[in-house]
């Protein structure tokens, strides 16, 4: 059992208390010299598309469910969007293994504060947590492994939801309306903006959101599309007053559901795109659904 | 340090530490912990909103401490550090009450034996079954002695006496609001009445709906929900228009 003497001791911080106590959460790659050629040379998962969209109610987030090592697709269950703490979530683009691995320590960071001090971590000291974390990162990002992540929640001492980018040095970026990560960022990130409106409810955000990941999986063939013959839909998470909440597989396909209906009759853009999607989704036999998420 | 003078025996030696703990645990109010329908309540007589006798260690595992305040909250936060890297390394249901109780056991034992005076504390530690799995609850002293209790258990200068209450109106069907009724007037006793504000209670619930999705079955009643569980809260209106009469 760690006991440590008064000045000595690491307080609330759970990494700082894996050093003293002899593992070091940041040393597995430290020794590893740079693949040659980078981290595509590696084989390694890659994960790409995730986004935040700011609601009257709150905080959006949603990624898609894709992994890729090289062309082949490695995982097409894989999740990208978590819940940080109650009121938090945290979404990860960039080498799967180190993302996965940072989510892990960010979570148990923020619980165990939570213990540690009897209240939670202010909105702004997560995010600053998980910069903190990047930083320390920073020397695998060199060595090919990068990690991205979008921070968001719902700020209590605020009323509102926010949200947070990031880059792999560890640089924190606090956005208004919208955040994208990943190799579909770009595409995801040009449906937002001309999307985004100041009055979003939940469900619009959510609708935008599922709008977005399909025109990045339709353009980039490292984000997966919606999977209704397994029954797999990006995750998409709503954050507000109430706390953190994902939708279930049948709410997020109902929510597809709508978007292809409204593509397939003829809406924006949708009869031109269905016939030449091929990462997208089939457009056949839509039928009209309600959104209710 | 050498001690200049005379002999003393160890049997002395140990009486007289064992005396001097007692002495600081009795200058502190008790803990109740019982078990009920659908979980554990840990209920404290403390009258500070803010330095706490009952925490969370673990998804399943709660903390009650009595006696000097910084000595076990420093044992406290060595439990939450103990099981979250076990939880790290290992994995979250590698986590249990009986290996931190074991832990904590030593602890105490080394500092009773090997420091020049020992820790004035008394601990328990309770872990909530979920499904078919049983409670456990762990009471440790001041000495290291561990001991497995049933149903409840009691620490703190008077346990004795709150224990004995306890027992007259244990049935181990309560509901939470039962349950913290019979702390209350187990800790108070014939002769007073604790207002809900000096009571610190929490639950370690098994029995949320969403079991599956909430991790974390602990949970801290603020004073409000301690009135509506006391069931205070209904008749207050009426003994503050009495107290404004008289």
């Amino acid at each position: 059992m760690p006991f440590f003497a008064p000045g000595d001791d690491p307080g609330a911080s759970f990494l700082e208390l894996l050093r003293r106590t002899g593992s070091e959460p940041f040393a597995g790659f430290a020794q590893v010299p740079a693949a040659e050629g980078g981290f595509g040379s590696l084989e390694g998962s890659h994960a790409t598309t995730v986004l935040a969209v700011r609601s009257s109610d709150g905080v959006v987030v949603a990624g898609d469910r894709r992994a890729t090592s090289g062309n082949l697709i490695s995982h097409r269950d894989m999740r990208k969007v978590f819940p940080a703490d109650s009121y938090s979530a945290v979404a990860i683009a960039g080498a799967a293994g180190p993302a996965v691995q940072m989510v892990r320590l960010f979570q148990l960071q923020l619980e165990y504060y939570e213990k540690i001090e009897g209240k939670p971590l202010s909105l702004e000291g997560k995010a600053n947590q998980l910069a903190e974390m990047l930083r320390a990162h920073l020397p695998q990002a060199m060595r090919g492994l990068p990690v991205v992540p979008i921070f968001a929640g719902f700020d209590p001492a605020d009323g509102r939801g926010r949200l947070f980018q990031y880059d792999v040095t560890g640089g924190r970026y606090e956005e208004q309306d919208y955040a994208t990560a990943g190799s579909g960022s770009l595409h995801a990130g040009t449906v937002l903006k001309l999307g985004f409106r100041d009055d979003l409810s939940e469900p619009d955000a959510l609708a935008l959101s599922v709008q977005a990941l399909w025109h990045a999986a339709d353009e980039d063939s490292a984000t997966g599309g919606p999977d209704p013959v397994r029954g797999i839909y990006p995750v998409l998470a709503a954050i507000g007053s109430e706390g953190f909440r994902q939708l279930s597989d049948t709410e997020s396909g109902e929510v597809f559901a709508a978007l292809q209906a409204d593509l397939s009759s003829g809406g924006s853009e949708g009869a031109a795109r269905s016939d030449s999607a091929g990462g997208g989704p089939s457009s056949a036999g839509g039928s009209r659904s309600e959104v209710s998420p | 340090m050498s001690m200049p003078g005379m002999y003393v025996s160890p049997e002395q030696l140990m009486q007289d530490r064992a005396d001097y703990a007692r002495k600081g645990i009795a200058r502190g109010r008790s803990l109740v912990t019982l078990e009920y329908g659908d979980g554990i309540a840990l209920v404290a007589e403390n009258a500070s909103a803010t330095l706490r006798k009952v925490s969370e260690i673990y998804d399943r595992i709660a903390f009650g401490g009595v006696g000097r305040y910084i000595e076990f909250d420093q044992l406290r936060i060595a439990g939450v550090r103990h099981a979250e890297l076990k939880g790290y390394q290992y994995s979250r249901s590698d986590v249990e009450a009986r290996s931190l109780a074991n832990q904590y056991a030593q602890m105490l034992g080394q500092f009773f034996t090997h420091e020049l005076k020992p820790l004035e504390v008394e601990i328990v530690v309770v872990e909530v079954g979920i499904g078919d799995e049983a409670n456990q609850l762990y009471r440790i002293q001041y000495d290291g002695t561990v001991m497995d209790e049933e149903a409840y258990c009691c620490i703190g200068g008077d346990a004795d006496a709150v224990r004995e209450r306890v027992a007259e109106g244990y049935d181990p069907e309560l509901d939470a609001d039962a349950a913290i009724r019979l702390a209350r007037a187990a800790l108070a006793g014939p002769e007073r009445e604790i207002a809900a504000p000096d009571l610190e209670v929490a639950l370690l619930e098994s029995n949320a709906e969403d079991a599956t999705h909430r991790r974390r079955c602990f949970r801290r009643l603020d004073d409000d929900e301690v009135e509506v569980a006391l069931g205070d809260s209904a008749d207050q209106p009426d003994e503050g228009s009495d107290q404004e009469d008289s």
